[in-house]
């Protein structure tokens, strides 16, 4: 039964690829290779190792720029979530953030911060801390109160209620947090190479799409898809080694 | 010298006890006593502040006025002479079946192997040898409630409180839940303190059933089945006396139930 799940995703990927081949071949734009195109140009790349220089690049703000909002994200979020006051003061900007069009608010930052790795880092947390910080304060908000009951009743200390009652109920929800962080802070990632400087990744993108070589263009939206994915999978075993009893089950695994 | 023996006699004492959530008032000067060693029961309709009465003892509410004293001792917070059995379980859902267990030993700070040998101990007494590293879960209702006496247990506290522990398990584990109960008060010379609103299982299981009504709670009546106590669980449904308490108690709360 183990090979189901595996037939069924391997199913899944052969029609996405090919409808994408097939699309390309009609084809539905100039503009749009095959599947089959942008394989082999991504196979370029990766052979040529364009593709790893400009990884090394775009990984730079986005590592950076994931590990602040994670661990500021979470330690925000969990101080908004235990304290009213802290919940008035800072989740307003938070929503705010979230709600903001992004694109739009680039030109700001490339006045204030310039045109290096600092605007682009901050564009991958602004994309990326709003849902780590609310799913967290929202999580602990809404730690069972029989559980926080019981810790007390047992003569745990405030402390110990944290770190082993509301920090671990909350677990499930802060992790559903990070991958939606993650997941955003890749798109914040690339926008700002698009939008800031043609650097890495965004610089293949520009660069392939200014002397119309859409299979590179593709090949390099496609890796960074991909290099998402394996990520998000990441995060759910570091989730699964940590808590055990929470795993129900997910989508992707 | 009558204080003494006093204190000899009852495990806890509530004096005068007022609870006030803003203007609604849930108890009303209820002073109750809890015999040493003995099962007692809370009974009353729901909204009559049986959980409320049962937290104040626990520490974990305070009194608007009065005391409770645990041994003599005025209570201020939860202790160490208290166990909570929860009626929802409030088990860890991360956390295996031992680790749950011996979470209370665990937040006072006990080592490692020590708690896992108590815990492993008292997993065997409720009947969950084998279990020790499965999750809530993928426990039934029944297995639940068994590892949250369990983790009671395991700390040793003098006083047990049971929060209805048995409302949220089905009929036949009930029923045996209940048996298993007395046989329990009999092993461990603790105080049971045990909060139902089924008057079956309050007249199966206790020394003494102190009925509360509401608004504002106070003890309208304590009764003690003593006649049937010693006659085996086998026979005390059908004892008369058990089921002329039954009918007497029902008699006085009828009224009570909407």
């Amino acid at each position: 039964m183990r090979n189901r799940p595996l037939f069924l995703k391997l199913l899944s990927a052969v029609i996405v690829f090919g409808a994408w081949e097939i699309a390309g071949r009609i084809p539905v734009s100039y503009a749009f290779p095959t599947f089959l195109e942008s394989m082999s140009a991504l196979a370029t790349l990766t052979l040529e190792g364009t593709i790893f220089t400009a990884y090394a690049e775009t990984l730079k703000p986005l590592v950076v720029g994931i590990i602040i909002s994670a661990v500021l994200g979470i330690g925000i979020g969990l101080w908004t979530g235990l304290s009213a006051k802290f919940d008035w003061l800072f989740s307003p900007i938070f929503v705010v953030m979230q709600a903001a069009p992004l694109a739009a608010l680039i030109p700001l930052l490339i006045m204030v911060y310039g045109i290096g790795l600092t605007s682009k880092v901050l564009v991958v947390c602004i994309m990326a801390m709003p849902v780590i910080v609310l799913n967290t304060s929202g999580a602990v908000r809404n730690t069972p109160d029989t559980l926080k009951e019981m810790g007390r009743a047992f003569l745990g200390t405030e402390r110990d209620l944290l770190l082993k009652i509301v920090i671990p109920a909350a677990s499930p929800i802060i992790f559903a947090g990070l991958r939606l962080g993650v997941s955003a802070g890749f798109i914040g990632a690339i926008l700002s190479e698009l939008k800031i400087t043609p650097t890495g990744v965004g610089d293949i993108i520009t660069y392939s799409r200014s002397i119309a070589d859409y299979p590179s263009m593709y090949a390099a939206i496609f890796s960074i898809i991909v290099l998402a994915v394996l990520f998000l999978n990441l995060l759910e075993r570091v989730e699964r080694h940590l808590f055990k009893g929470n795993i129900r089950g997910y989508v992707s695994d | 010298m009558r204080d003494d023996e006093h204190d000899v006699e009852y495990a806890v004492s509530v004096r005068d006890v007022s609870k006030n959530y803003g203007d609604v008032e849930a108890l009303k000067d209820l002073s109750l006593d809890f015999p040493r060693g003995q099962l007692t029961s809370i009974l009353g309709p729901s909204g009559c502040g049986k959980t409320t009465l049962l937290k104040i003892i626990a520490g974990l509410l305070s009194p608007t006025s009065g005391e409770v004293e645990v041994n003599g001792k005025t209570v201020t917070g939860p202790g160490p002479d208290r166990a909570f059995v929860f009626q929802d379980f409030a088990l860890l859902p991360w956390a295996s079946v031992i680790r749950n267990v011996a979470f209370g030993l665990e937040l006072r700070g006990v080592a490692k192997s020590e708690r896992e040998s108590i815990a492993q101990k008292y997993i065997k007494n409720v009947g969950l040898s084998g279990f020790e590293n499965s999750f809530p879960h993928e426990l039934s209702g029944g297995m639940r409630q068994r590892v949250g006496l369990a983790r009671a247990l395991s700390v040793d506290a003098q006083v047990l409180l049971m929060d209805e522990p048995f409302s949220a398990v089905d009929e036949q584990t009930r029923r045996k839940f209940q048996e298993d109960l007395l046989s329990l008060v009999q092993q461990e010379s603790k105080t049971f303190i045990f909060v139902t609103h089924s008057i079956e299982e309050a007249v199966f299981v206790s020394d003494q059933i102190a009925i509360l009504l509401p608004r504002p709670s106070r003890v309208s009546e304590i009764i003690k089945p003593t006649g049937i106590r010693n006659k085996g669980t086998d026979n005390i449904r059908r004892d008369p006396e058990y089921l002329d308490i039954v009918d007497r108690i029902w008699a006085s709360l009828r009224s009570y139930v909407e």
